[in-house]
């Protein structure tokens, strides 16, 4: 069978516009963890995000694209044009049904849907957006994604909340096999509304500290909460011969493996359960045909709530006994980012094995009691053959993806 | 040898009835569900109709706690799932959580919810910085509609993959043809699958208010759902939910399942066009129609019924008969299709589902659905649409369409259950 390969990527994240940038920032350990800017945060349970500052999407995307996306929308769209422009992808080239679209999504277009929800509510019916219909829902970057690149394969969306952004890609990979060229597929995702920060922090796992250095400190004992922010990466997943056969510029890595679970129903088991996280690896590690051995390093999910991250530290220490195996959270530099996060991850994973470095993870002082070699203070370089990444998402989803460097 | 997808079990929640049985025997009946809207005043918008579904949670067995804390899309899940797990005879202690997994399509997820409680935050709308003192502690279920697949998942002790799908109105469809894909890649053995929504509320009728792509024949509620009918002018909102047990066919085999139907085939295709136009040729939709086929092993002309999208707006129903008439060529003609939207509204994710459920009832059954409302009809749809009245029929392979804004088209190919596949 042949491989999944990525030739592309694009990426929207609050410390990098693009790929590179992004890459450069994280390994130079530069955060984009601030105060929110875009609403007045006073007053809610939590104040700092990981934005993306100073976009103008009229520099990026057409003007009759403007009026009619959430802010979500346009940065998928600028990722998904870096990730087509990176392939090299010419889809007139392709096979007319060959190209699909799969993303993930947690919460759609929300601060377009808050907007018209106060256009509704506060002057009437008639006061809603013609583009309301379809600007905010879950399926809208798809669609829009689609149409901007003439992609007439299979389109999917996918939700299961953080872990949602795996699922996608791996369901790309699915598509590839059933015999698709190629599909551009990713997540980016956030909402940084008053409307959608009142539902992220009911959760009660947002970080109420308002030092950035103190907000997000995964896997150590001080960890009480996390950052949400904003962004994401898009990738272009090709059939290895289609890429070949059409000469893409090249192989940024592979996707080797991947499987999602769903946990027990909370309360009838410990907060920390790890068992369901547990057998996603196991069987993402089966799917890739790799042992435990075979994994250079992991991105870990790092929820930076305690009962979740001793959960995490238990999968991973179950799976990979007691090797000294790096776990990388370049998250904390940008704060989890919901559906964005998993395919994020994959990216800086392939950059990571490009480039045969791991970047740190800043602000934390991991706990011994965890057991994780976690990559704190300097990027560690190591020549690597595959990394394994975890995503989790709210109520119970797991998903883990094996993800194989360009060779 | 490729594993099959069978269905062995439906649950339905539909206006008109709560349960498959009450479903059906509103299909066949030809009667409509549609009324002037009831869930809230709609009096100041231009469409004042939907299909509301008369759903008393705690008949249908929820708990008050359930009732209070689920948005209206994830009652009518949980309630679905029940009844196609009991139908289906499995028994929920022996099913190997690995092994069982969850799709759920949805396109607007608890939108009913996140507005009702935007209300409540913002002071009636009068504030734009909601007061978070105010947000009740589920609030993020409403806001990531996840959580409707993980409450179907523990309803049944699914701990394989699990998933809301939502791409617009072909959710329902989308969320379905994924299960099998799951099942047939062996990532799992059972899945529950199906779509839900409950979208009439005053966000969701006043946005398709404003493209105009809801009816607003608000003195003849009972009639105004009219697809494929010279005088159709827009769709008429609905709610509901399907939801289904799909296995492995030795393994439902093995067991003595009752077997609905087979999965036979699948596809999807975007547009790529517009986010709420259709080109009138019906290219991509006959593209999915003609690959849904092939993947069932089936010629064209064996297609014996076309469950349609037949939303009732005019570019739809011209759209869509055109894919038909490219997919299926003469046979087109010669094939019944009928939309049962005319009597159920169109109730967005969930109704790829809901009409996949009338498809399986209609294999079950021998006998197709009919279009209500449908006395004159479009020069421009000249198919066999089943006006007004049920007819019987031996059916062996059904089509059931969808098409959603974003440029969705999907296709999916029910086999009857003694038909050997491939």
């Amino acid at each position: 069978m042949n491989a999944a390969v990525v030739t592309g990527i694009g990426v929207v994240a609050p410390n990098g516009m693009n790929t590179e940038e992004y890459w450069n920032a994280t390994l130079t350990a530069r955060s984009g963890i601030g105060r929110i800017t875009r609403f007045a945060p006073d007053g809610y349970r939590a104040t700092l995000a990981g934005e993306i500052r100073g976009f103008d999407p009229a520099a990026h995307l057409p003007g009759r694209l403007v009026p009619q996306t959430d802010h979500s929308t346009r940065l998928s769209l600028v990722a998904a044009d870096e990730a087509v422009r990176d392939a090299g992808l010419d889809i007139g080239e392709l096979p007319e049904y060959g190209v699909g679209v799969v993303t993930a999504n947690s919460a759609g277009g929300f601060e377009f849907g808050h907007q018209e929800l106060d256009n509704l509510w506060r002057k009437g019916p008639e006061y809603v957006s013609a583009y309301q219909s379809f600007a905010w829902f879950y399926a809208v970057n798809t669609g829009q994604i689609s149409i901007r690149h003439g992609l007439r394969g299979p389109g999917g969306v996918l939700v299961s909340d953080e872990a949602g952004g795996l699922d996608a890609l791996a369901q790309a990979r699915r598509l590839l096999r059933r015999g698709l060229s190629a599909v551009v597929t990713g997540a980016v995702d956030g909402s940084l509304c008053p409307w959608g920060w009142i539902a992220q922090t009911a959760t009660g796992q947002l970080s109420a500290a308002e030092d950035p250095r103190l907000a997000y400190r995964p896997f150590d004992e001080e960890a009480a909460g996390f950052v949400p922010g904003e962004g994401g990466a898009m990738l272009v997943l090709e059939d290895e011969a289609a890429a070949r056969k059409r000469g893409a510029p090249g192989v940024r890595g592979r996707i080797l493996g991947h499987a999602a679970t769903f946990g027990p129903k909370p309360g009838t088991v410990p907060p920390d359960d790890a068992t369901a996280l547990r057998r996603a690896i196991e069987l993402a590690l089966a799917d890739a045909g790799a042992d435990a051995r075979d994994i250079d390093a992991v991105f870990a999910d790092a929820a930076g709530v305690p009962d979740l991250d001793r959960a995490e530290a238990t999968a991973l220490t179950a799976v990979f006994g007691g090797r000294e195996l790096p776990v990388c959270v370049p998250k904390t530099l940008t704060g989890r980012l919901c559906a964005g996060a998993g395919p994020l991850d994959v990216a800086t994973a392939l950059l990571a094995l490009r480039d045969g470095v791991l970047p740190p993870a800043v602000h934390t002082r991991p706990s011994p009691r965890y057991g994780l070699s976690v990559v704190v203070g300097r990027p560690r370089e190591l020549r690597m053959r595959a990394v394994l990444v975890v995503a989790r998402g709210l109520g119970g989803f797991n998903s883990a993806m094996v993800v194989g460097g360009s060779h | 040898m490729a594993r099959e997808v069978v269905i062995t079990g439906v649950g339905v929640v539909a206006p008109g009835g709560i349960g498959s049985k009450p479903f059906w025997d509103l299909l066949v009946s030809g009667r409509t569900a549609t009324r002037t809207i009831t869930h809230f005043d709609a009096s100041p918008y231009r469409s004042t109709i939907a299909a509301e579904c008369d759903f008393d949670a705690a008949a249908e067995g929820l708990t008050s706690e359930e009732a209070g804390r689920l948005d209206r899309a994830t009652q009518f899940a949980v309630v679905a799932t029940r009844e196609a797990v009991g139908d289906s005879g499995l028994d929920a202690a022996e099913l190997d959580p690995y092994r069982t997994g969850v799709t759920i399509g949805s396109a607007v997820g608890c939108t009913t919810s996140l507005e009702r409680e935007y209300a409540v935050a913002s002071h009636g709308g009068r504030d734009w910085l909601v007061d978070p003192d105010l947000a009740v502690p589920h609030l993020y279920d409403y806001y990531v509609p996840s959580s409707m697949a993980a409450e179907v998942a523990w309803t049944v002790g699914a701990q394989g993959p699990c998933s809301v799908v939502s791409t617009g109105c072909t959710s329902g469809l989308d969320a379905v043809g994924h299960a099998v894909r799951l099942i047939e890649e062996g990532s799992a053995d059972v899945m529950v699958a199906g779509g839900t929504d409950a979208p009439i509320s005053p966000i969701t009728v006043a946005c398709f208010d404003a493209i105009r792509a809801t009816t607003p024949r608000n003195d003849e509620p009972a009639t105004a759902s009219r697809p494929f009918d010279r005088s159709r002018n827009g769709f008429v909102l609905g709610e509901g939910c399907a939801v289904f047990v799909l296995e492995e066919r030795e393994r439902a085999r093995a067991r003595g399942a009752h077997v609905y139907a087979g999965v036979g085939g699948f596809a999807s295709r975007c547009n790529a066009f517009h986010m709420t136009g259709l080109r009138p040729d019906g290219k991509e939709m006959a593209a999915a129609i003609e690959t849904a086929l092939v993947e069932a092993g089936v010629a064209a002309d064996e297609v014996s019924y076309i469950n349609a999208h037949g939303s009732g707006t005019k570019q739809n129903d011209r759209h869509e008969t055109a894919a038909f008439k490219k997919a299926l060529g003469a046979h087109a003609h010669r094939t019944p299709v009928s939309s049962i939207k005319s009597m159920i509204g169109h109730s967005l994710g969930a109704i790829g589902s809901v009409e996949l459920a009338a498809c399986a009832l209609a294999i079950e059954n021998g006998a197709i659905p009919p279009t209500a409302n449908l006395h004159e009809p479009d020069p421009e749809c000249d198919l066999d649409y089943v006006p007004l009245v049920a007819r019987e029929a031996q059916l062996d392979v059904v089509l059931s369409v969808g098409s959603g804004f974003g440029g969705f088209q999907s296709a999916m190919v029910l086999t009857g259950p003694g038909r050997a596949e491939r």
